[in-house]
């Protein structure tokens, strides 16, 4: 009952910060110069053109104006039309969250598994080869261009091996069939093994990309965490009762371990779902990172601050999500 | 109870990830096959098979904006509408001269205010309905008139920067548009104006069909186009991909030559090349032209160049001190290595410009001989101009990459250093490429280079938009007012004969020339690559073109 009385608390607590941000998004994008109409009709508009299409736009209006217009809309529920596309936010936005969404689950599985068992195996056997070899690449994983590193994977096992495609989500010669934008479901559910297997390949360098940072964050964490917890009093007492080493690590010490860990586990995770847009570009992902930001270069208004406001709801939403974790890891942590 | 769940999650997770792992693995080296010493195979298959259908995948930049080729003004568009939609004349395959395309000829009258066309017979639309005259009548009526009920409410920009406005405006062109047999269309203008009819083989003045528009509305018909092409509209995945399907009952007969074609959005041009190295795609446009030596070495890629029709030039807001007094800008013009600047930043893809348009437009003025890199003489220049010393100015330069200004800060580096020689201190500003381009507009700059791909193929569309003084505010950066060259510019426009407007036009350069609002400094010819079995493919100077002709050897 307090879980969801919590819940229910932070979720509105969710509008308050909404709001806030929508306010500071919407200033900040009419604070940069750069004109949305001159940047839809291109480089080549006649004067009288632009003038024509910001009345058309509503652009003409006092900011306040616009920014009240804005709120109506998307009380209503209304994402609002991209003004470079003419088509309706809603609408496009779902097909890149799938995208982005399906790639930050597979780097966060990548990063999670890498990241979590190097940082137990580390703090295990402190000081030994593995763990300065471990902690000497998570310090070059978190030093990593991200754009050098992709470039880098595709040039290799690309370019050089072949044992991999380059871009893309999928074969542009064999296309997945899209259902619910998401091209592992879409790829099973049409029993199309061979596609499923071209998505997965498909996945595997964007993945490890966009999930090195957070492999060695969490690889990082994991390892400080673990060497607290290994000092502890119980850690001493279970060894002393003669139990094996493998299981004092994986039983009793990691489950103390793992709040700090879950925590920014989390945090990734919401990083890596407001899109990555160096990764999107370079591995030519259809996601909602390359989505804003091709908006903001075009002054795309209505697109910029609804998906920031999708984004921002998400990663709200999943920091929730990670605090109601706390309390099946930590029994002693209440919520009120 | 708490603890399994977490276990249980843990678990799952750990489970998933080594899943993934393992399906990662087994690409990487299949475990059950038997370890024969066989090359990991490609993982796309690269060529198609005689009996397969044949699929052509161009990888490109950007994703197009829409479909509806009147609404659109942006290049990624229209390499895309031109596969699904026909005009009424069309272009020659490598040049801008005029050839029938949906009308088989036309007529002009004496006053040049009745132009008669006689259109090809059986075309059809991709949803059936016949190809005529109405449907003609019914398109350009949709776009002149504001009040018509499938007008868009933002405007057509290329109709009406090149038609003069829409019906009631003042300078609008077209009287009207009238379906005088199934196969005749006649057109009356209100005044007599040179370039229309090369206007209409522009890629936004296709004839789309009025039922399907109808059925769609007209804002969805952008994302639901129906034509007369070569190909069909099948499927649009944003950002990712836009796939066509083969017209089998295309007009042109035995066109086109591949049954799918996919436009492919990869943003970043390395990874595109690796993608075309690898051959997950055949084609691709914007290469890097560092990029063409490794096209060049491989022989699995060929390079293909796209015919240049632009200009990149560094121009002087004229407005501004002391770029008002011409003896400075014809200073800065001896000052630049124009030929040395070519070969270091277009990678051998590019040619010293002399004029405001490219040698391949008719009516270019190839008797202007270009100043030579003098700084003597440039030094010289400066002293009568009252600055012995030189002087300190701002030197704008783009931040972002064109086919016409490959690398806009290096450039722009390289011209300091040799102004430097003659005393002119610059200091380089730049800034993010929409307010670049909005500053340059209103006049903010200083010194700045810009640059400008052609419509239409016609010199007005060069000289006039970069250089007009009705143009200032709009693409006439320099903020230059000659009005002796407006006005033959003007006369130019309305005068009924090729030959007598091509000598007006380059009366015009050699004003340019001499008065020198702006440095010409390149015509770059934008460098394509294509896997080597991809066969009879003939970029368009205008920088989009139809993909029928293209096959897969």
């Amino acid at each position: 009952m307090a879980l969801l009385s919590y819940s229910i608390r932070r979720i509105l607590m969710l509008i308050p910060v909404l709001l806030g941000m929508s306010i500071v998004v919407f200033s900040i994008i009419r604070a940069i110069p750069g004109d949305p109409a001159l940047t839809i009709l291109g480089e080549k508009a006649s004067a009288k053109a632009i003038a024509d299409l910001r009345e058309v736009l509503g652009l003409n209006n006092p900011w306040y104006i616009q920014y009240f217009d804005y709120l109506k809309q998307i009380i209503t529920g209304d994402l609002g039309v991209s003004l470079h596309t003419g088509a309706s936010i809603a609408k496009e936005i779902g097909p890149y969250l799938a995208a982005t969404t399906e790639l930050t689950i597979f780097s966060m599985c990548f990063a999670v598994f890498i990241g979590v068992n190097a940082g137990i195996i580390s703090a295990w056997k402190q000081n030994s080869w593995f763990d300065y070899t471990a902690m000497l690449i998570a310090l070059i994983g978190v030093s990593m261009p991200i754009f050098w590193l992709g470039l880098m994977e595709q040039w290799f096992f690309a370019q050089e091996l072949k044992w991999l495609p380059s871009v893309g989500r999928d074969n542009p010669r064999d296309p997945v069939q899209a259902i619910t934008h998401f091209y592992i479901v879409d790829s099973i559910m049409a029993g199309r093994w061979d596609q499923f297997r071209d998505v997965v390949e498909h996945l595997i360098l964007p993945g490890i990309a966009l999930g090195t940072i957070p492999m060695a964050i969490i690889a990082r964490i994991t390892r400080s965490s673990m060497l607290e917890v290994m000092r502890a009093d119980y850690v001493r007492t279970a060894r002393a009762k003669g139990m094996a080493q493998f299981g004092v690590v994986y039983k009793h010490a990691l489950k103390n371990a793992m709040i700090p860990v879950l925590t920014v586990i989390g945090l990734q995770t919401g990083l890596l779902l407001g899109g990555a847009v160096l990764t999107e570009t370079i591995f030519g992902w259809p996601g909602v990172g390359r989505y804003i930001f091709t908006a903001i270069g075009n002054r795309d208004y209505p697109v910029i601050q609804s998906g920031i406001l999708v984004i921002a709801t998400i990663f709200v939403l999943i920091n929730l999500l990670v605090d109601l974790l706390y309390a099946y890891i930590d029994p002693r942590i209440k919520y009120r | 109870m708490k603890k399994r769940i977490l276990s249980a999650t843990m678990t799952s997770l750990l489970a998933i990830s080594m899943l993934l792992a393992g399906c990662s693995q087994t690409t990487q080296a299949p475990p059950t096959e038997p370890a024969k010493t066989e090359q990991p195979a490609p993982t796309p298959a690269p060529e198609p098979a005689k009996s397969e259908p044949k699929q052509l995948i161009v990888g490109r930049g950007g994703d197009s904006a829409g479909l509806d080729p009147i609404r659109e003004t942006d290049g990624e568009s229209f390499k895309v509408t031109e596969n699904i939609f026909d005009t009424l004349v069309g272009y020659e395959e490598e040049s801008t001269k005029v050839v029938p395309s949906l009308a088989e000829k036309w007529e002009i009258s004496e006053d040049g205010l009745t132009y008669t066309f006689t259109l090809r017979q059986g075309v059809k639309f991709h949803d059936g309905t016949d190809f005529n005259a109405e449907a003609v009548k019914w398109n350009f009526e949709r776009w002149m008139d504001k009040s018509n009920p499938f007008h868009n409410q933002d405007g057509y920009y290329y109709y009406n920067d090149m038609f003069g406005g829409y019906k009631g405006d003042p300078n609008h062109v077209i009287k009207s548009v009238e379906a005088v047999d199934p196969h005749t269309v006649k057109f009356t203008l209100n005044y007599p104006l040179a370039p229309f009819i090369q206007n209409l083989g522009m890629s936004p003045f296709a004839i789309a069909s009025p039922t399907a528009v109808q059925a769609a509305g007209a804002d969805g018909f952008t994302e639901k186009p129906v034509g007369t092409g070569p190909f069909k509209f099948k499927e649009w995945k944003r950002n990712d991909t836009i796939t066509l399907e083969k017209n089998p009952d295309y007009w042109n007969a035995g066109y086109p030559k591949v049954d799918t074609l996919v436009f492919k959005s990869i943003p970043e041009n390395t990874a595109r090349l690796t993608a075309l190295i690898n051959g997950e795609i055949d084609l691709m446009d914007g290469l890097n032209p560092d990029d063409a030596e490794t096209v060049q070495g491989n022989s699995d890629l060929q390079l293909i160049l796209r015919p240049s029709m632009n200009v990149g030039y560094i121009g002087f807001n004229v407005e501004k001190k002391p770029f008002d007094n011409p003896k400075v800008r014809e200073a800065i013009a001896y000052a630049i290595n124009k030929p040395a600047i070519v070969e270091a930043f277009f990678a051998g893809l590019g040619q010293p410009a002399v004029n405001p348009m490219p040698p391949t437009l008719w009516g270019h003025n190839d008797s202007i001989k270009d100043r030579e890199f003098n700084l003597e003489k440039a030094k010289q220049l400066l002293a009568e101009a009252g600055f012995p010393n030189g002087f300190k100015t701002q030197f704008w330069a783009m931040p972002v990459p064109r086919p016409y200004m490959p690398d806009g800060v290096k450039i722009a580096e390289a011209i300091q250093q040799d102004l430097k020689q003659i005393g002119i201190e610059t200091e380089i500003v730049t800034m993010e490429w929409a307010t670049y381009l909005e500053k340059t507009r209103i006049g903010e700059q200083t010194m700045f280079m810009l640059g400008w791909t052609g419509d239409n193929g016609d010199p007005d569309n060069f000289l006039a938009t970069l250089l007009d003084k009705n143009n200032i505010d709009g693409n006439n950066n320099t903020r230059w007012a000659n009005d002796e060259a407006s006005q033959l510019m003007m006369k130019a426009k309305q005068a009924n004969t090729q030959s007598e407007r091509e000598q007006l036009y380059k009366q015009v350069q050699e004003i340019i020339f001499k008065e020198v609002p702006m440095v010409p400094l390149a015509h770059s010819t934008p460098a394509l690559a294509a896997r080597a079995n991809i066969v009879d493919y003939k970029p368009h100077p205008k920088g989009s073109e139809s993909l029928e002709k293209v096959d897969i050897k």
